[in-house]
């Protein structure tokens, strides 16, 4: 029993960091599954979204940070909403001059500015503390759940060892139902969006964006949007990673936890396909979380078994790529549910 | 009047990267234009022939063959043999991944061709550091000591020369191949319409193992002479090249071969002179402002033909 809630409390675990996923997951299928906008610069939206919520609702430079700004500890909900306007906002100034052009372009320049922004958080560290990152961010709620959890661990003495393990994980409990919440919140969201006809036009500028303009479709601007509100979902993944790990660093964003894994995810998910994104992410984080287990009993290095790991997942891709394009759950043809 | 002052020896080194972005820049230039995608593992590329030499400098040392310094170079003959070698069998590889993965993804579309570089990017650099380990390994021991030139106001290692040298070298043989050869003409006109040469009979099969040959090889110089520049070699060492070298492609206009050689000139010189007034954390993102101020100048690029 004893083991049986350790594992349950590593899942729980697991499932806070999938489903965070499954919201860039479901960020990029907008931007990709929908409208075949090839963004491979997630991480930097990812990096705003954390960034600009550990400064909104973040506690104040301490006296050995190198920062002197930020820190304006406001509720959680306000880190999370400027995390979207901020990421929403450089998407769009990167949108502006990238979008008219081919997707090879778009695709380099959003790998690009993905590392800028990187190099930003790195090198300001007036803002961002460097390369030292930024440390001790709240989690919401933290002090009354685990306060209360205490007390009431406190009084009742008398549990069973698994049930006192279950019951002291009460935060994580917390944080997956808020992160699974918003999940679902920004599922029906983008499920909504993508079936009206403005999900419609999208569709067909991914299919053909030259019919699309000849329809009369301002085909630039949908693209806008489109990126924009992706975008902003990111940053939203951004802020629920921040005040989870409590501490973020530039090394957090690098390009393969912050936009390859995520690709592979949705490709293999199925893009296009909003359960698919989101099944994407967890058999994705799943496979990742295995392979960690199981190169444990390998007789490599700690790097090596890394490597081995990222080495799995790229020909994960490579196989759906050539195997299975489509993805698990393939592209609805129908746009309405009802019809 | 300090920052004058520095600018002819930043304008040496910016010609020294210059030299060794031109050379990354061929192949992705060479690639898009035949392939008709970016491909994302050619920084990767770059550090694969630059730990295939390593591999076989180590093993034509271990069967004796001398490495005494060609004076007043730092490396000798099994060193260049092992390069020349690793320009051969990283061709070869790129023929493999080719046959492998790219040949059955190519009707699938320029972007799913990216897709699957990044994928190849980010497990060739693994395969890398599995073997190797993350350190750096050092392909030249000691320090060489750099030759000042008062007249023009710069100092400049005997290495840095052969850089330079070797890089001019290589883009006068592509040159020659690409102009005056049979398989070098096909180059030029599968890039210029892969369906009309294949209805004139040229064999775009071949034209396209010929692009991953002559890239991959360039690719391979290029991560040895960065090596050589750098003194060592890790497997991050062509991803963080990489950006840079999409910017230079895409200034001297993507698919353009000889805008790739001006573009890697410009971003190279650009980069290091920046140093003299932004913190060399930026060099990077320095590229990049080039290159989008480029796309929304003129997206074609300097030496492409606006569409």
């Amino acid at each position: 029993m004893e083991q049986l809630s350790g594992i349950i409390n590593y899942i729980v675990y697991f499932a806070i960091t999938a489903g965070t996923y499954g919201i860039l997951s479901l960020g990029l299928n907008i931007q990709w599954g929908n409208t075949g906008l090839f963004n491979i610069g997630i991480a930097g939206f990812y990096a705003l979204g954390a960034y600009t919520s550990a400064l909104v609702s973040g506690p104040p430079p301490s006296a050995w940070d190198g920062r002197i700004f930020g820190g304006f500890e406001l509720p959680f909900i306000f880190g999370l909403l400027a995390a979207a306007i901020v990421s929403g906002f450089v998407a769009f100034l990167i949108g502006v001059p990238t979008l008219r052009l081919k997707a090879d372009y778009l695709g380099i320049a959003t790998i690009g500015i993905a590392e800028s922004i990187r190099l930003v958080l790195k090198n300001e560290s007036w803002l961002t503390n460097g390369v030292w990152g930024l440390q001790q961010l709240p989690s919401p709620l933290y002090t009354s759940i685990h306060g209360g959890t205490k007390e009431l661990l406190q009084q009742h003495t008398a549990l069973p060892g698994w049930l006192h393990d279950l019951v002291a994980n009460s935060y994580n409990w917390f944080y997956l139902l808020l992160v699974l919440g918003i999940l679902f919140i920004l599922y029906l969201i983008v499920e909504k969006l993508t079936r009206s006809p403005w999900g419609r036009v999208l569709k067909a500028i991914r299919e053909d964006e030259d019919s699309a303009a000849m329809s009369g479709k301002n085909t630039f601007s949908f693209k806008l949007q489109a990126f924009v509100l992706g975008a902003m979902i990111m940053g939203i993944g951004g802020s629920l990673y921040a005040h989870y790990a409590r501490f973020i660093s530039p090394a957090s964003f690098k390009p393969l936890y912050g936009t390859f894994i995520v690709w592979v995810m949705l490709i293999l998910g199925g893009s296009g396909n909003n359960k698919g994104a989101i099944l994407g992410s967890f058999v994705v984080w799943g496979i990742w979380a295995g392979t960690d287990f199981l190169t444990g009993y390998l007789p490599f290095s700690a790097t090596q078994a890394a490597s081995i790991r990222v080495i799995i997942i790229g020909i994960l891709l490579e196989v759906v790529l050539l195997w299975r394009p489509q993805g698990l759950l393939r592209r609805e043809r129908r746009s309405k549910t009802f019809l | 009047m300090d920052i004058l002052a520095r600018i002819p020896q930043l304008l040496v080194y910016g010609i020294i990267s210059g030299s060794i972005l031109s050379l990354g820049g061929i192949g992705v230039s060479l690639t898009y234009s035949i392939l008709g995608f970016a491909n994302f593992a050619h920084g990767d590329i770059m550090a694969l022939g630059a730990y295939i030499t390593l591999g076989l400098f180590t093993l034509l040392g271990g069967w004796g063959l001398p490495n005494t310094p060609f004076a007043p170079l730092s490396f000798g003959l099994s060193f260049i043999l092992a390069a020349i070698l690793s320009m051969g069998l990283t061709g070869g590889c790129m023929i493999l991944l080719d046959r492998v993965l790219f040949k059955h993804l190519r009707r699938a579309g320029s972007i799913i061709l990216m897709m699957a570089s990044i994928g190849i990017a980010l497990g060739l650099r693994n395969i890398l550091q599995f073997f190797w380990g993350p350190q750096p390994h050092y392909y030249i021991e000691g320090i060489q000591i750099a030759t000042r030139i008062p007249a023009l106001g710069i100092r400049i290692k005997p290495d840095q020369v052969f850089i330079i040298c070797t890089a001019i070298l290589l883009v006068v043989l592509l040159h020659v191949f690409l102009q005056h050869t049979k398989i070098g003409k096909a180059m030029r006109a599968t890039a210029d319409n892969m369906d009309l040469s294949r209805v004139t009979g040229i064999n775009t099969d071949r034209v396209i193992l010929w692009t991953g040959v002559i890239g991959a090889a360039l690719a391979t110089a290029a991560g040895v002479l960065a090596g050589i520049e750098n003194k060592f070699i890790t497997p991050e060492l062509g991803w963080q090249m990489l950006l840079s070298i999409f910017a230079s492609v895409v200034l001297g206009g993507l698919g353009n071969i000889y805008g790739a050689i001006v573009g890697g000139m410009v971003i190279g010189i650009s980069e290091e002179i920046s140093t003299a007034f932004v913190s060399t954390g930026y060099k990077p993102a320095i590229a990049f402002i080039i290159m989008v101020v480029m796309l929304l100048i003129k997206p074609a690029g300097l030496l492409g033909k606006g569409k």
